[in-house]
């Protein structure tokens, strides 16, 4: 069984509109962002940059934030499910999106 | 034929009792027990023992279950003088409930020792008319609703998620809602925007919103803030000044980056409860930042994405249900921050994808280098809330 990367509505212009990647056997979650990034050139520039996982970006393994495990180096299995979940802003304010609530910048 | 005194007599020898002074002794060393008055509603609504559950022995046996689910719990009786209560308690051991004792005498004696007692908020008949179906729960109960109507909730936009939110909180009868949107009703809101009407298109939401609340619950009191949140006023709108108190619990349905950062960071220092939604296209995420026990939004973001990388606002859509979903989910969290019921999303980051309908939790950890809420934080108050530029240019 692969580990099966879910990318966020925002990213499935590179994959495609597939919302679920499968990767063959990545060792890592490094890994499975250069697969991805093999199949869906692209993809790795918006998760990452020199530091590693850009800030306003969350790459699960199940459910525990990479942050939190070995980062890139985390450990993946079979089976494992990578999630990337960025930051979204909306709440569906104003007439275009940019609503009253805050600041209009 | 049995008599009534031969009745009490066998009764009294099958339970526990148990004396006032016990009960004191037990409420002052905080002793786990359920205290159960089994007196009329009436009785009851003039005063009980402070923490005293109220179930009337009409409805015992159709309420235990219900009421006092644990059988195993410790469970202490008591009624006016000690009788009706020895009676409950023999039809609790009935039914299984292996730890009743009851009290002897009962709560005439326990006013005249001048012993601590409550009195239950007194809700009026409209009002126990309204929120009946709230009082039936025993989680909120008259006392969980005259909290909610004492409650106070800011609500940060009267759009997408602030409708829904918005309605919900004012139907439960949270007592004050804050709204802060400086923008006026567009054709194109009402798609999602349940708050609004056809007929308020060019009016201000905050104004639209006041009236849709005060249809709906005359009990609720709408604050209106018509401006958008700054670093210059957050301080004012946060602070509660001259709006009759402090907020109890900030909802947060903005609607760019650059205030989500500022609020986040504004409630670290006013101590306020933020319940966070977002949304985009189809997927909404929600969770709950209790400030200094749970993670914040930097714990979960440390920063907003850049302007180039963030999707566009203006361009992206939503699915106008997809509010709906998201902002009860935030209505429903702030209930039971008001309440202190229940287990909040805090330290847990639920997302839900509208077309494959699913639901996720996701851990959200505290981080312990957190520039806003970490034991040496840079982003203070005093260091000057921070001011992102350029999101959701509207060009």
């Amino acid at each position: 069984m692969p580990v099966i990367a879910r990318i966020p509505t925002p990213l499935r212009s590179l994959t495609g509109g597939s919302e679920e990647i499968a990767l063959e056997n990545p060792a890592t979650v490094g890994d499975a962002i250069a697969e991805l990034e093999r199949k869906h050139p692209g993809v790795k520039e918006r998760l990452l940059d020199e530091k590693g996982v850009r800030k306003f970006i969350n790459v699960y393994v199940g459910d525990e934030d990479i942050r939190f495990l070995d980062g890139l180096k985390t450990a993946l299995k079979d089976g494992d499910q990578l999630s990337i979940v960025p930051a979204i802003a909306g709440g569906a304010g104003g007439a275009g999106g940019a609503g009253g609530a805050g600041r209009r910048a | 034929m049995t008599s009534y005194a031969d009745l009490i007599a066998s009764v009294r020898k099958a339970v526990t009792e148990i004396s006032l002074d016990e009960i004191k002794r037990r409420l002052e060393h905080k002793v786990p027990m359920l205290l159960v008055d089994v007196r009329e509603k009436e009785e009851f609504r003039a005063g009980y023992i402070p923490g005293a559950l109220s179930l009337p022995r009409g409805f015992l046996e159709i309420q235990a279950e219900q009421k006092l689910p644990d059988r195993k719990a410790p469970i202490v009786l008591y009624c006016a003088g000690g009788t009706r209560s020895a009676l409950a308690a023999k039809t609790l051991q009935e039914m299984g409930y292996q730890h009743v004792e009851t009290a002897n005498p009962g709560f005439v004696r326990w006013k005249d020792l001048g012993y601590p007692m409550e009195t239950p908020p007194q809700l009026t008949d409209a009002q126990r008319d309204r929120y009946g179906r709230h009082l039936l729960l025993p989680e909120v109960g008259e006392v969980g609703q005259a909290k909610l109507l004492k409650s106070r909730v800011l609500l940060l936009g009267a759009g997408g998620l602030g409708s829904p939110a918005a309605l919900y909180l004012a139907a439960a009868g949270v007592g004050t809602i804050g709204i802060v949107d400086a923008d006026t009703v567009d054709a194109s809101n009402l798609q999602r925007q349940i708050l609004h009407t056809t007929s308020r298109v060019g009016t201000p939401k905050v104004e639209s919103a006041a009236k849709t609340i005060a249809e709906l619950n005359p009990d609720v009191n709408v604050i209106a803030f018509k401006e958008r949140v700054t670093s210059a006023n957050v301080d004012r709108i946060f602070g509660g000044e001259g709006q009759g108190g402090p907020w109890d619990v900030i909802v947060d349905g903005c609607d760019n980056f650059p205030t989500r950062y500022l609020v986040n960071d504004a409630s670290l220092f006013h101590k306020i409860p933020v319940v966070h939604g977002s949304i985009f296209r189809f997927e909404g995420q929600a969770t709950t930042f209790r400030p200094f026990e749970g993670p914040c939004y930097r714990c979960m973001y440390p920063e907003p994405p850049p302007p180039h990388l963030a999707p566009s606002c203006q361009e992206a859509g939503v699915l106008g249900i997809l509010c709906g979903i998201i902002g009860t989910v935030q209505a429903t969290e702030a209930i039971k921050l008001l309440l202190g019921k229940g287990n909040p999303l805090a330290g847990r980051l639920l997302t839900y994808d509208s077309l494959g309908m699913k639901f996720r939790e996701l851990r959200v950890r505290r981080d312990p280098h957190c520039p806003a809420c970490g034991p040496h934080p840079t982003i203070t108050r005093e260091n000057g809330y921070i001011d992102y530029e350029g999101f959701c240019a509207r060009g």
